[in-house]
């Protein structure tokens, strides 16, 4: 798989990166926590999963400094997402709640997402903007450009992100979408969390370019490709994205390079497709410990702060948990209401 | 007034762009060609390339688009030029689209309307279908089938208003057909409520979209020969209202099931099977079904005949639902 070189992220920013960026020490240490309670919830929502109180898990471990750094370069207070079903801290940051998932995971009444509709991940909040999705890989590509099309035509300044990973990019409906948000030059960005799997299958079955990024020369418009478990690279180029879209200059393509740490889903055994050795290369640049040095080198935590902040996480994982568990199931006689209608 | 098929739906698109500004038209060709039967004719020059938008020949996108600018707070009526080119787009019609109100408990709409248009004819099997039965299917989905200029009007403007998806299919061949409009903006056809297009006492005819002309040229040929025969619009194919059909079987007890579309699993199927559950005591004979032949369209017009239904076939079946003495209806 080609991951090109990376370095830590302490040799690549000796000098507070994030400082130049414009994010400020209390932005790092949120981004830092909301990656750590995202990591926390999904190992919990495995073990619920395992134990058998969860008929199905999907995994975003690996993929958070991705969501995170994206995240930040939006308008939490108008943009819309269109997160795909790995986007657990992107729709914290978003201000959906660890309670919220859990209620999703174990399909009870009060799932603000769904109400116990839709399986876990398939977030949604019409009130935060979060769009909701199917599982049908890729389908939401052509839906967002939709959704700029409507901020265009009404003036209201909002960019629609829209999350996906490399095996959606063989789908009809990303051509289309990205095909035709070029051509309207629509305020969407196209964000693929390339984790070099579409559930099995690599990257070199899945495509004929070496990038992702590669496709957007296809549509004309800008694509680039980033170290996706670098948040603030990817914060710095999505923000760059932000920037053309909000001025009108059209859509862009960024590909994040990350690594998934485990399976597909609680459906499939990845060391039937997954080189042991390369899933523990990709364990050593792991985004949150990466993170956490650069927040012990940089004097934004310490050992003693990083530790209180796992305790507090565990907290909020463990509420979320028992919340859900005590929470009652959707009720008969709602089987068959918003079929229609208002 | 009076107003072809292809004018009413056009008025009814003029208006509700002037009504309401959230209204906005997109698909191939709708721009300056004025759409492949000729029904935007004229929109763009009215309202601008904003509102009035081409798009590349990409229906995935078109309906996606749409829905996603559905959830983004605008009235989006999209164009597929064919619904035999309808099915790049049927995943997002129908894992999207359809479920999106449900799956995520009422908290979005989709008020998108799809225009489409069923039943070409000489243009063989890709160009000919009558597919809104497998949209139909759909929870989720609402699809109407006008067959008078009248209710094209009437039907476009409520599913223009309202909230959820709504497969809108037009007949090609019922574009030129003329017939009065009432001259009033707010004039609705409520979706889901089927018509008695004509009255009868001996024998129920239920039709949608071009079955309707068929039953009532056939209608007029009983007459001819004093039979008198009912015939039913269906006008929305889901939600079916199926109160003016069971009245009408009810008085008659007889009861032909006419429609373009292939007989097996198709909309007969599903008004028999209706009857049987709710009106069985009341059939004086079987439920019969005049459809489409078991074959993808031929272009050869000879056998194209063939698998269509004839005005021929609606007589052949009343005469034996009228029993022996219906058989000096067959000439």
């Amino acid at each position: 798989m080609a991951t090109g070189d990376r370095v830590d992220l302490l040799e690549r920013y000796q000098h507070g990166r994030h400082r130049e960026l414009g994010l400020t020490d209390e932005d790092v240490r949120r981004m830092y926590e909301v990656m750590l309670l995202a990591r926390r919830l999904d190992e919990r929502m495995w073990i619920l999963n395992r134990t058998g109180q969860a008929p199905f898990a999907i995994s975003g471990q690996g993929h958070e400094a991705a969501q995170v750094g994206a995240a930040w370069a939006l308008d939490r207070e108008r943009d819309w997402i269109y997160p795909y079903y790995r986007d657990v801290a992107l729709v914290l940051v978003w201000g959906l709640t660890p309670r919220d998932l859990m209620l999703q995971l174990l399909g009870k009444a009060a799932d603000p997402s769904s109400g116990g509709r839709q399986m876990p991940n398939h977030f949604s909040s019409r009130r935060l903007r979060i769009a909701p999705q199917s599982s049908v890989v890729g389908t939401q590509i052509p839906q967002a450009a939709g959704t700029a099309l409507a901020s265009k035509l009404e003036g209201t300044g909002a960019v629609t992100l829209v999350t996906f990973g490399e095996g959606a990019t063989a789908q009809g409906d990303f051509h289309e979408g990205v095909n035709f948000a070029a051509i309207h030059r629509l305020p969407v960005i196209f964000f693929c969390e390339n984790n070099g799997y579409a559930i099995s299958v690599p990257a070199e079955k899945e495509l004929s370019v070496p990038d992702v990024a590669d496709r957007a020369l296809g549509y004309g418009i800008p694509g680039v490709t980033v170290d996706g478990n670098d948040p603030f690279e990817v914060y710095r180029v999505v923000r760059e994205a932000v920037e053309r879209a909000r001025a009108g200059e059209g859509p862009s393509l960024i590909e994040a390079k990350t690594y998934r740490l485990l399976a597909h889903s609680s459906d499939d055994d990845d060391s039937t497709y997954r080189p042991r050795e390369e899933v523990e290369a990709w364990r050593q640049r792991d985004p949150l410990p990466r993170l956490a040095a650069y927040l012990k080198e940089h004097g934004l935590a310490d050992d003693a702060d990083l530790q209180a902040l796992e305790e507090q996480v565990r907290q909020q994982v463990d509420d979320a948990t028992e919340h859900a568990q005590a929470a009652p199931y959707p009720r008969a006689e709602h089987l068959l209401d918003h079929v229609t209608g208002p | 007034m009076e107003l072809t098929y292809r004018e009413a739906v056009r008025r009814a698109l003029m208006e509700e762009m002037e009504r309401d500004e959230r209204v906005f038209i997109m698909g191939e060709d709708v721009g300056a060609y004025g759409g492949s039967y000729a029904v935007t004719k004229g929109l763009l020059a009215r309202f601008g390339p904003e509102r009035v938008r081409d798009t590349p020949i990409s229906e995935a996108a078109i309906a996606g688009a749409g829905i996603g600018a559905a959830l983004g707070g605008l009235r989006p009526v999209v164009e597929i030029m064919s619904i035999n080119f309808i099915l790049p787009a049927a995943d997002q019609l129908i894992n999207g689209a359809a479920k999106i109100h449900y799956m995520f408990n009422g908290q979005f709409h989709v008020p998108l309307v799809v225009r489409t248009v069923n039943g070409g004819r000489r243009l063989a099997a890709t160009h000919s279908q009558n597919l809104e039965v497998l949209f139909a299917f759909i929870p989720g989905l609402k699809v109407v089938t006008p067959a008078s200029p009248a209710d094209a009007y009437g039907l476009l403007k409520a599913a223009i208003r309202d909230p959820d998806p709504v497969l809108f299919v037009e007949s090609a061949l019922l574009y030129s057909m003329k017939g009065p409009v009432p001259d009033d903006p707010d004039f609705l056809v409520p979706l889901g409520q089927s018509l008695v297009r004509r009255e009868g006492r001996d024998l129920t005819l239920v039709a949608h979209s071009r079955g309707v002309v068929v039953a009532l040229e056939a209608a007029e040929r009983l007459a001819a020969q004093g039979v008198e025969a009912e015939v039913v619009d269906l006008r929305t194919l889901r939600p079916l209202d199926m109160g003016p059909v069971l009245a009408s079987v009810r008085k008659t007890g007889r009861v032909v099931i006419v429609g373009d579309d292939w007989q097996s699993y198709g909309v007969g199927a599903e008004i028999a099977a209706r009857l049987a559950e709710e009106a069985f005591e009341a059939l004086r004979g079987p439920v019969l079904r005049v459809g489409g032949a078991e074959v993808p369209m031929p272009y050869a017009a000879n056998l194209e005949r063939l698998a269509l239904p004839q005005v021929d076939g609606v007589i052949r079946r009343a005469a034996r639902l009228l029993e022996g003495d219906g058989a000096w209806l067959v000439r």
